[in-house]
């Protein structure tokens, strides 16, 4: 039934149509239309205390209000975010207070491309960048001359292939390792990590390409999966990744430690080529030459003038040594004299001082030294009683003395 | 490409071929700096030439080699040839 018949039908005969049975028989029209599903952008989201979601889904031209009742907004996980591109199922109706038509939504998907699936994305890059994972400075260098480059990609895909020719034209001294996995599928997160593990547990690969060729943006979605990313950026090996597509930019290019547009060209940073290491190698082979060349011209003339100089050395020689001979006798005369005269003044030095401290300078001041037979100094009262004898000791020699009666 | 990450470069598992260019750049200077003597010289000549015959040989007569890795069923890796 359509708008025309339902309004009819409602249709009074003798006056206008009330705004509610305008808007009502709109209503009841609209409501028999069957669910839909439409896409459209996020906006203006507002989840009320009721449980209800609210918000508008719009494109370029147009924008429709949207409901979702509380039951169903438990039922979906995560309410839809600001600018979210959705896929949304649901039925149009009119939201009669208002006379609004209104899209009610049972079922809300991420649409691919934008949606849930760039937000992940966008939440990824954001964790491993919090993990330090995207930090230039973890980035190292590739090795000059690999000799074992391994490869994770489809072993059907044209990377592999791709990859191949390049290093057979560039640089086939090396061993060329496919490590084998699926690229795209809900398995190839989980494959490619494996992949990673096992390139890693094989010794010896000198550097590490994961990639896979062009393909739809639906096409590299493993190769923006934060646990691939993860791996990547733990990989032992240093990694070159190359994930076809020009423009955009996955997680994984971001940790790698090279991050190239397609296969062909990480094969072309892997390896390098021999034709310039070839002409490098003429260039030394010259260097070589050249230097070897000068080096016996040198030695030639070095010989000649050898000869030449050798008896002026010989005669030189005999002349210097006689004037040092001479030289040394001077020089010995009077180093011996000067270092007499030091020695004498040395001992005066030491003579007057040993004078200073003699007690014979004391007694010629005037004291005299009391002393026993025995020799013992006597110093006090009590070392003199009555009639003790001693002798005393002046500045030019001896004399006997004894004591008197004390007071 | 190569050159605008940081850190030293890696040697690569081609040591020989390393080994012998870095040999090779060191006796051009040491034939072009040091008061070698004229033996001395002629055997550092000698030496590098055969260096770089050795060299040129490994690049030319090379074939790319092209291999799988398998693991296996005790959880270790192997690479086998690819056909």
């Amino acid at each position: 039934m359509n708008l025309e018949l339902a309004l009819a039908a409602a249709a009074p005969e003798d006056r206008p149509y009330t705004v509610t049975e305008l808007v009502e028989g709109a209503r009841d029209t609209i409501n028999q239309l069957p669910p839909v599903w439409i896409e459209g952008e996020v906006s203006g989201f507002k989840e009320w205390s009721s449980g209800h979601w609210y918000f508008t889904l719009k494109d370029r031209t147009s924008a429709i209000a949207c409901m979702v009742w509380s039951q169903d907004a438990r039922r979906l996980a995560e309410a839809p975010e600001e600018g979210m591109k959705v896929y949304a199922q649901g039925r149009l109706s009119v939201y009669t207070e208002k006379g609004q038509l209104r899209f009610t939504i049972k079922q809300l998907l991420p649409r691919p491309e934008g949606g849930f699936h760039a937000l992940k994305v966008e939440r990824a890059r954001k964790a491993l960048e919090k993990d330090g994972l995207l930090d230039p400075a973890r980035k190292r260098r590739l090795p000059v001359f690999p000799s074992r480059v391994g490869v994770v990609t489809s072993a059907e895909g044209a990377a592999w292939t791709d990859i191949v020719a390049v290093v057979t034209r560039r640089w086939p001294c090396c061993e060329l390792i496919l490590i084998a996995t699926q690229v795209q599928g809900d398995n190839a997160p989980r494959a490619i990590i494996r992949a990673l593990s096992v390139a890693n547990r094989f010794e010896g690969l000198d550097v590490l390409i994961v990639g896979r060729g062009g393909g739809s943006k639906e096409d590299l979605i493993a190769f923006n999966d934060e646990a691939v990313a993860r791996a990547v950026a733990g990989s032992r090996v240093p990694t070159i990744s190359a994930v076809g597509h020009e423009i955009d930019t996955t997680l994984t290019d971001l940790v790698a430690d090279l991050r190239v547009p397609t296969p062909s060209a990480a094969a072309e940073a892997a390896v390098p080529d021999r034709l310039e290491l070839l002409r490098h190698l003429d260039g030394l082979r010259t260097h070589l030459g050249q230097a070897a060349g000068g080096r016996v011209e040198s030695a030639g003339l070095r010989l000649a003038a050898a000869g030449s100089r050798m008896e002026g050395a010989v005669t030189r020689r005999v002349q210097d040594a006689g004037h040092r001979l001479r030289a040394a006798v001077r020089s010995m005369g009077t180093s011996c004299a000067s270092r007499l005269a030091k020695q004498s003044a040395l001992a005066d030095q030491y003579g007057a001082s040993l004078d200073a401290l003699s007690p014979l300078k004391v007694l010629g001041r005037g004291y005299a030294v009391a002393r026993a037979e025995d020799g013992q100094v006597l110093r006090t009262v009590g070392d003199l009683p009555a009639g003790r004898a001693f002798r005393l000791r002046v500045t030019d020699g001896e004399v006997p003395a004894r004591s008197e009666a004390g007071s | 490409m190569k050159g605008e990450s940081k850190g030293p470069a890696p040697r690569g598992a081609t040591p020989s071929l390393q080994a012998d260019l870095e040999r090779l750049e060191q006796i051009v200077q040491s034939l072009q700096q040091e008061d070698l003597d004229l033996d001395k010289a002629l055997a550092l000549f000698e030496e590098g030439v055969g260096r770089l015959r050795e060299a040129r040989r490994r690049l030319t007569d090379a074939e790319v080699r092209l291999k799988q890795l398998r693991e296996t069923a005790d959880g270790s890796v192997d690479a086998a040839d690819l056909g």
